[in-house]
């Protein structure tokens, strides 16, 4: 049971820690844009965006699998995208 | 006065107009407005062969949306490992088999433009168990063109060795990631992504080992446990873009820069062409260069026992480079071909691995060649080949 309190404990400081951040970055960010500036590629600008060969990674279950085998045999890790997070293996 | 006539010409622009708007309402629903992933199932067969080592297995992965607002998913994923390593050649032990069985559940949900995700990860191997937690955010702003998501993982992992009952320790790791997603041009996605990782505990393979020098001894050299430290500490940032070509194909960039504690520093780069072709197929080509140094505390062969106080000789701790070249197939089944799915899809993808190292040589050269010292053995390398063949069904 211990594990799993500290786990929580982790996340509570994680998400204090990095909340904090956030607002910083979204508040600085919002003031210092120029109140004229707007999003520059309008909806209907967006269907080569929405294409499917525009995704990072189209197939989470094939690039799980790789990003696996790279952390398997590479001491480098982190930052692999959003299927990334490790794989719990030795 | 009479009625105003309706022109051909008036009617024309009439049913240009209607054609214009249809099209501005369908390109807005293709927009990037925040959604869940969609419902899909998954069915992967993985193999690894290379350097003595062969794994392979399945991957299930289900994933359901549920009121538009959460999604949920499930992975059974599985190892079966048949190796004949180099090390476990030089230990003097003979190819082992072992099997790693990982289940993964999660869920999406989706308020507004936000999304929160959960899951959980259980691996079990019969030497090995690991528990892994994840919580994540992402929140789309600007129009939809800027996306920044964090993340946080906790994983614990129960440590065991074979050869001994007794031993058990743990291990610990943490993962915080951030990363922003920006639409450059209706052509350009770019991403920036950064996570720090933080271990504690045992951190090494209990089964390997180190080599020294034994001086008039008639073995080419001694072996002793390897000790590496109990916390490790690393950063890594990856720059990631996307750009759609001026015919209907992408190309995808990514460079990763990684550094830690134990004094490994990395860098990776891969470059990515997607071409789709008519008649439901599609190409997919890759090249990835990875090269890092080599932690402060191995070496391939130590002077003498117990040399320093942490050791290793774990080749992935080495200096070396690997170069992988990449070919993949999609063909999307006829819609009449399974009617029960929206759409289905055959998936072949072959890696090809060139592992080359700089301070990690072939043991076994003065093992079974009494002529060749310990250290004058050539260096070793190895290829792998990577496959992944799968079934994606939309529902």
């Amino acid at each position: 049971m211990n594990r799993y309190k500290r786990a929580l404990n982790c996340i509570f400081k994680y998400i204090f820690k990095y909340s904090a951040a956030l607002c910083l970055i979204l508040l600085g960010g919002c003031s210092s844009l120029p109140s004229g500036i707007e999003p520059w590629v309008k909806p209907y600008e967006r269907q080569h965006l929405a294409d499917p060969i525009m995704s990072f990674e189209r197939d989470a279950v094939a690039t799980r699998y790789i990003n696996h085998v790279y952390e398997a045999r590479e001491a480098a890790r982190g930052a692999e995208g959003s299927a990334g997070g490790g794989c719990g293996c030795n | 006065m009479a009625a105003t006539e309706i022109t051909p010409a008036a009617w024309l622009r009439l049913a240009l107009a209607l054609v214009i708007a249809a099209l501005v309402a369908l390109l807005a629903k293709m927009s990037l407005a925040t959604v869940l992933p969609e419902d899909r199932l998954d069915i992967l067969y993985h193999s690894f062969d290379g350097g003595g080592v062969t794994i392979d297995g399945p991957s299930v992965l289900v994933r359901k949306e549920f009121a538009d607002t959460v999604s949920v998913y499930a992975n059974y994923y599985a190892d079966y490992v048949s190796s004949a390593s180099i090390d476990v050649e030089v230990s003097g032990a003979s190819r082992y088999a072992e099997e790693r069985t990982e289940y993964s559940v999660g869920a999406e949900y989706l308020h507004d433009r936000t999304i929160m995700n959960v899951s959980y990860t259980n691996s079990s191997e019969n030497d090995y168990d690991a528990e892994t937690f994840a919580v994540g955010v992402s929140q789309d702003f600007f129009g939809d063109l800027t996306t920044l998501s964090m993340g946080f993982s906790l994983g614990q992992d129960d440590v065991g060795n074979n050869t001994d009952e007794t031993f058990a320790e743990e291990a610990e790791h943490r993962r915080y990631s951030i990363g922003l997603s920006q639409v450059l041009t209706k052509n350009w996605i770019a991403s920036i992504g950064l996570e720090t990782v933080a271990d504690e505990g045992f951190l090494q393979n209990p089964y390997r080992f180190v080599r020294f020098l034994v001086p008039f001894s008639a073995t080419p050299f001694g072996t002793e446990a390897e000790n590496y430290p109990e916390t490790r500490n690393s950063d890594a940032v990856a720059l990631r873009t996307i750009y759609y070509l001026p015919y209907r194909a992408a190309l995808r960039g990514e460079y990763r820069n990684y550094n830690d504690n134990w004094g490994i520093e990395a860098d990776n780069f891969e470059i990515r062409y997607t071409h789709p072709l008519k008649s439901n197929w599609m190409l997919e080509a890759k090249l990835r260069f990875y090269k890092q140094t080599k932690a402060d505390f191995y070496s391939d062969l130590f002077e003498f026992r117990n040399a320093q106080e942490f050791r290793a000789r774990d080749k992935e701790l080495s200096t070396y480079t690997n170069r992988t070249f990449g070919l993949g197939v999609t063909y999307q089944l006829k819609a009449d071909f399974l009617s029960a799915f929206e759409k289905s899809t055959v998936n072949l993808y072959w890696d090809h691995m060139q592992f080359d190292y700089d301070d990690f040589r072939d043991a076994r050269v003065s093992l079974n060649d009494p002529t060749v010292n310990a250290g004058e053995e050539p260096l070793y390398s190895f290829d792998a080949d990577v496959i992944r063949l799968y079934f994606s069904f939309w529902y």
